[in-house]
């Protein structure tokens, strides 16, 4: 008898909680609504008019007629081939930052702080200058006759050109997003208990398979945010490209930031950036549904 | 059934950036035996079990299991498993995969792993409950997991730190007697971690209770009941009237200036020292009859009994009777001989903490 009783006792308990909740949810979501307000303005505002904005300028040629070809044009050899590198570059970038970040918030989350805005501050410390000052330092640094090589040459040894390559590129992207991948890694990680990797370990799970399974697992969700928030500024970035790439490099973001600039076309500025979204959302959806498919069969 | 020693702690010292927690911890347990740690929070159980556990490594000291020296051994190397103290489930697994984690590393078959979910998910009463997830789980219900998954390893010993600390006063004594229950099914060592001493004094065949990193007693729930070696003792373990006496000589303590007999021996003449009555060994008698005389000073129904203050002699004492002596009546206060628990005053360095906790 007192064998059944617990459970019964608990469903109803559960019940009367569950309701309680939505009571408190019905309340909450009015006054919710209210404070919202001003967030649903300013994203009118700066968000989804832009937004209507460019599908309208990408929809339609200078007439104002409806038009598919500014999507089309992405088929231009050049243009498809810029695309392709911020695809490429993009990838490398993100994957470099991945490898660098989440030892670096495994690190951290052992450090044990009890106060994370010390780790928000120093990870953060960078951005407090400048993006273009920043990228533009690198341009000195990585220059024919910049900082790297004066060094070099001053112990005879060869030269390095790196400026106005890919590798440059890459390098100045993975500098400027890897905050973005330490911050919600590290995040997730912190967040898991101690008992929880305790029990894995106490239920047999060495080091290694303990982080295989439980660990990285629990910290997906701050992978994700980190993917995406290092890939699609990335892919779209026409800054890095020109300031360390020089002319040569061409990314997708230069030719459409060259559309709107240089050429006033802002039909096909759109329509290329129409086709970036789609894209960038193509992708995310990739990286969530690979996440989701992964959450099924994760115990081996 | 309680036979030879599984477990033994041997001079256990841990301290936490300077501050000794445990010092020079002696202890050992029984195959088959429900040991409790008990004590208020903050006195070193969960220091101890991690220790046991290989969650912490005693700065001194060696642990023995089965014979062997653990101490430095790693948690994935020790034949016992723990159910921790806020459930520790994996969120992001199923019920069946938090059940199967530790065979699966074990390297089991599919079949006895499959068979092994079944039986442990009968055991906690949730069966069907294999395909959930643990956050769509009640407190309860997400413990019995965290147990299911410690037991389908068939460890020798189990440890449960504070295992019912969050679940509500009904639902934990019910599962008071799923553990028993459980315990006497599977035929292990339990080591069990609680500060609620109704709850030690249910479950366990043996009670350590601990103060300030100090072994307080070890001893059936009935011998620390009735026979309290302290005053710290004596207070956690229910109510009590603790007081300071003096032993006349053997079989005779003088409390609060009156000599009550009793059947202590070996404390000497004149020494000092501290008596235990339990309220409910307090008879209420006739003014004439009492050994001392008091006056009612406040009376609450307590449903089986009635619980009274009597002030006497300088002291308030504690009783509890099925009798009714209205508030301001004059009665008589007597203890039959084996009721009084002589203790020893604290001297040592080890039995401060006993004083410096009473309130
Ligand atoms: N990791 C730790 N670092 C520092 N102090 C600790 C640590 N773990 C426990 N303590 C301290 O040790 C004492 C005993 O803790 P604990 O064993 O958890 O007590 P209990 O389980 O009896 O409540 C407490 O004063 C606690 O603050
Ligand atoms: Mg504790």
């Amino acid at each position: 008898m007192s064998n059944e009783n617990p459970l019964r006792n608990e469903i109803v308990t559960e019940e009367k909680k569950t309701k309680k909740k939505k009571d408190s949810a019905s309340t909450l979501g009015k006054s919710k609504t209210l404070l919202a307000t001003p967030y649903g303005l300013w994203m009118a505002a700066f968000i989804i008019i832009p937004l209507i904005l460019v599908l309208y300028y990408g929809l339609t040629d200078g007439n104002g007629n409806f038009t598919l070809d500014n999507l089309s044009l992405i088929a231009n050899p050049i243009n498809r081939k810029a695309l392709w590198l911020s695809l490429k570059l993009s990838l490398i970038s993100t994957a470099i930052c991945l490898l660098l970040a989440y030892p670096l918030a495994l690190v951290l989350k052992s450090m044990k702080l009890k106060d994370n805005s010390f780790i928000v501050m120093v990870v953060i410390l960078p951005m407090w200058m400048n993006f273009l000052l920043r990228t533009i330092a690198w341009q000195n640094i990585l220059e024919k006759n910049g900082v790297i090589n004066t060094i070099l040459e001053a112990l005879h040894l060869p030269a390095l050109n790196i400026i106005n390559t890919p590798t440059a590129i890459v390098l100045g992207m993975v500098y400027n997003f890897l905050p973005f991948m330490i911050l919600p890694i590290y995040n997730t990680l912190a967040k898991i208990d101690d008992n929880v990797i305790n029990a894995a370990r106490d239920l047999g799970a060495n080091g290694w398979v303990t982080f295989k399974r439980v660990i990285f697992p629990l910290s997906m969700p701050g992978v994700i945010s980190g993917i995406t928030m290092v890939f699609v500024p990335s892919l779209t970035t026409f800054a890095i490209s020109t300031i360390l790439g020089g002319s040569k490099i061409v990314l997708i973001g230069n030719i459409i930031e060259q559309q709107f600039q240089k050429l006033g076309n802002w039909n096909t500025g759109s329509g290329l950036s129409i086709v970036l979204m789609i894209f960038i959302l193509v992708s995310m959806t990739l990286v969530a549904k690979y996440d989701k498919d992964s959450e099924g069969t994760n115990a081996w | 059934m309680v036979n030879n020693k599984l477990i033994d702690l041997i001079n256990i010292s841990k301290s936490y950036n300077g501050n000794v927690i445990i010092d020079d911890l002696n202890l050992y347990v029984r195959e088959n035996e429900f040991l409790t740690f008990l004590g208020p929070s903050g006195c070193g159980k969960t220091t101890t079990l991690r220790m046991i556990g290989g969650f912490e490594t005693p700065d001194q000291g060696k642990i023995i299991f089965d014979g062997k020296d653990i101490t430095k051994l790693p948690p994935n190397e020790r034949q016992l498993n723990t159910v921790f103290q806020k459930y520790a489930l994996f969120t992001h697994m199923t019920i069946a995969e938090n059940i199967a984690f530790g065979l699966k590393i074990k390297k089991k078959s599919k079949a006895y792993i499959d068979d092994k979910i079944k039986y442990a998910l009968k055991l906690v009463n949730l069966e069907d409950y294999g395909n959930r997830m643990p956050d769509s789980l009640s407190g309860g219900q997400q413990q019995r997991i965290a147990i299911a998954r410690a037991i389908v390893n068939e460890p020798k010993v189990l440890l449960l730190d504070e295992p019912l600390g969050a679940l509500d006063l009904k639902l934990r004594q019910d599962m008071q007697y799923e553990l028993i229950r459980l315990k006497n099914e599977l035929g292990i060592t339990f080591i069990y971690v609680t500060h609620d001493q109704e709850e030690a004094l249910t479950m366990s065949d043996t009670i350590m209770v601990m103060n300030k990193g100090y072994i307080q007693q070890i001893g059936t729930p009935e011998k620390i009941y009735n026979e309290p070696e302290n005053a710290f003792v004596a207070d956690f373990i229910g109510e009590s009237n603790i007081i300071g006496a003096t032993m006349v000589r053997d079989r005779l303590v003088n409390i609060l200036g009156a000599n009550f007999p009793c059947v202590d021996e070996g404390f000497g003449e004149n020494k000092p020292v501290d008596v235990v009555i339990r309220p409910e060994d307090i008879d209420l008698v006739a003014p004439e009859d009492g050994i001392i005389t008091g006056r009612v000073t406040s009376l609450i129904f307590k449903g089986v009994h009635y619980e009274m203050d009597v002030m006497a002699n300088g002291y308030e004492w504690l009783v509890h009777s099925t009798d009714l002596s209205p508030v301001g009546s004059e009665v008589g206060l007597k203890v039959d001989p084996f009721d009084i628990q002589i203790m020893k005053k604290p001297e040592s360095d080890d039995e401060e903490a006993v004083v410096n906790n009473e309130q």
